[in-house]
Parts: C-alpha cells; structure tokens; sequence
C-alpha cells in the first residue's frame, strides 16, 4: 500500500517531508509501539517497507527510526514534534505525519488495510 | 584496526542516541553490509541509552578489524542481578527515563538478541559489555 494511501486511511497530515516521493512509496510492515525497545525490538526484514506508528514524539522516535533504518514516522493523536526535535528530524531526513486517531483506531484501521506487523 | 572512543555521561537524555547515529554513519562509509549494520546499531543505541539511564556514565569503544568489536564500559552502580536484568520486560527504569520512551525492559535482551557474541560482566565498580559482529 502506498503511504498516500495510508495517509487517506488514517487522515493524516504532513509535519515534515524530506523527501516528496516517500507518498508514493510502498510500504507492507508497520512498527508500532510507544517505548523504543520494543520497536527496536521488532526487527522485520522488510525495514525499508515499514513505518513507525507511535505516541511517543519526542527526538527518540526519530532517533529508533533511524537506527532502523525507517525514515517514516506516523504520530498518534495529533501529536507533532517540538522545534527542537523537529530539526533532528530534518537532518535524518525523516518524513513526519500526524493523525488524530488514536494508537487503536489507528491499527485498527491499519489491520483492516492490510499492513503486517514488524515483529518478526 | 581502527578504533574509535567516545565518552557517555549520566542523565544526557539530550544526546541520547547520538553515539550511535555515529557510528553507524562511519561503519555504512566502510561498506559493512546493511543487515549486519542494523544489528549492531540497534545493539550500539540499546547499549548507550542503558549507560545514560542506569550508569555514572563510561566509555564507548569501537574496534573495526576483519571483525567488528564493542566494548561499553561504565562507572558504575553495576546491575544487582543480571539474569533477571536479562529477562524481556524486567526494568529498573525511573519516571524520566519512561516520559521519554526508554525503560521497555527489552534492552539487554535486544542486544543479545542482534549480536553474534555477547558477554557482560558487573560489579558495584561498573558493568563491561563486550559485543561483537562477523562482517564476513
């Protein structure tokens, strides 16, 4: 599914994007979870096809992302990065969004659409 | 053999993370595959947010030879019980440390998990985790 696609399913808006091809990128596998050793440990093989989806928006989301070499992170409940935070996001070249739904509405949705899980 | 050092200190939540952006930037330059990549830079942050969270802060040490070597070692307090600090969702994590998404439980487990040679050892004078990681 592409992630303009996800976009529409979850009604999310865009915070930061580095790279404007990312929506019509591919993605099967989305890594969802709130404390970073849990994404961290969600190691699919499929990384350069999952999302992050997550309610934790502080610099460490960016920074889990990274290291898994994710570069696409959804926020929960309308959540968006401080300035701060943002710019470390920038220099990742993350591609940041934000939905209103909640973590459940937002998986729920997710589920429905298709997307598997990063836990492998 | 090239070998890097950096140094971590306590409570430097800001920086969290950064070490390990690093070092996986120096070892992607180096042409280490992405797999083994991922591994260690997942074992690498894991390891250097634990320092931060639990330590008086110590010294990141990376070796890169035919083989890729890390050796984290800090200050102390030390871990009382390692088995259990071993065990997925077993945390001694504080309130600060859980605002900002770390204390899963998942830490140690997780580096053991992505390493292919793993070996800790801890006293109340700090705890030395040795890593390493077959590129060939």
């Amino acid at each position: 599914m592409i992630l303009r696609e996800i976009l529409e399913v979850l009604k999310a808006t865009e915070v930061h994007v580095s790279d404007t091809t990312i929506l019509d990128k591919d993605f099967t596998h989305v890594s969802v979870a709130d404390l970073m050793s849990d994404a961290l440990a969600m190691v699919c093989s499929a990384g350069d096809k999952t999302f992050l989806l997550t309610g934790l928006v502080n610099a460490q989301s960016i920074r889990t992302a990274e290291v898994l070499d994710i570069n696409t992170i959804i926020y929960v409940r309308d959540k968006t990065p401080q300035d701060v935070d943002l710019i470390i996001g920038k220099d990742m070249n993350m591609n940041l969004f934000t939905t209103r739904l909640s973590m459940y509405e937002a998986c729920g949705l997710l589920y429905e659409s298709g997307l598997q899980t990063a836990t492998k | 053999m090239m070998e890097y050092s950096y140094v971590i200190n306590k409570d430097d939540y800001a920086n969290a993370g950064k070490v390990s952006t690093q070092i996986k930037k120096i070892l992607k330059e180096l042409g280490v595959p992405p797999e083994v990549l991922r591994r260690m830079a997942i074992a690498c942050y894991e390891a250097e947010i634990n320092m931060i969270i639990h330590s008086y802060g110590g010294i990141i040490k990376l070796s890169i030879s035919d083989q890729i070597s890390f050796v984290f070692k800090d200050k102390g307090p030390g871990i009382p019980d390692i088995n259990m600090a071993m065990q997925p969702g077993y945390s001694t994590a504080d309130d600060r440390a859980r605002e900002l998404g770390f204390g899963a439980g998942m830490g140690l487990a997780n580096i053991k998990k992505v390493s292919d040679e793993f070996d800790i050892e801890s006293s109340v004078e700090g705890t030395t985790l040795n890593l390493r990681f077959n590129i060939l």
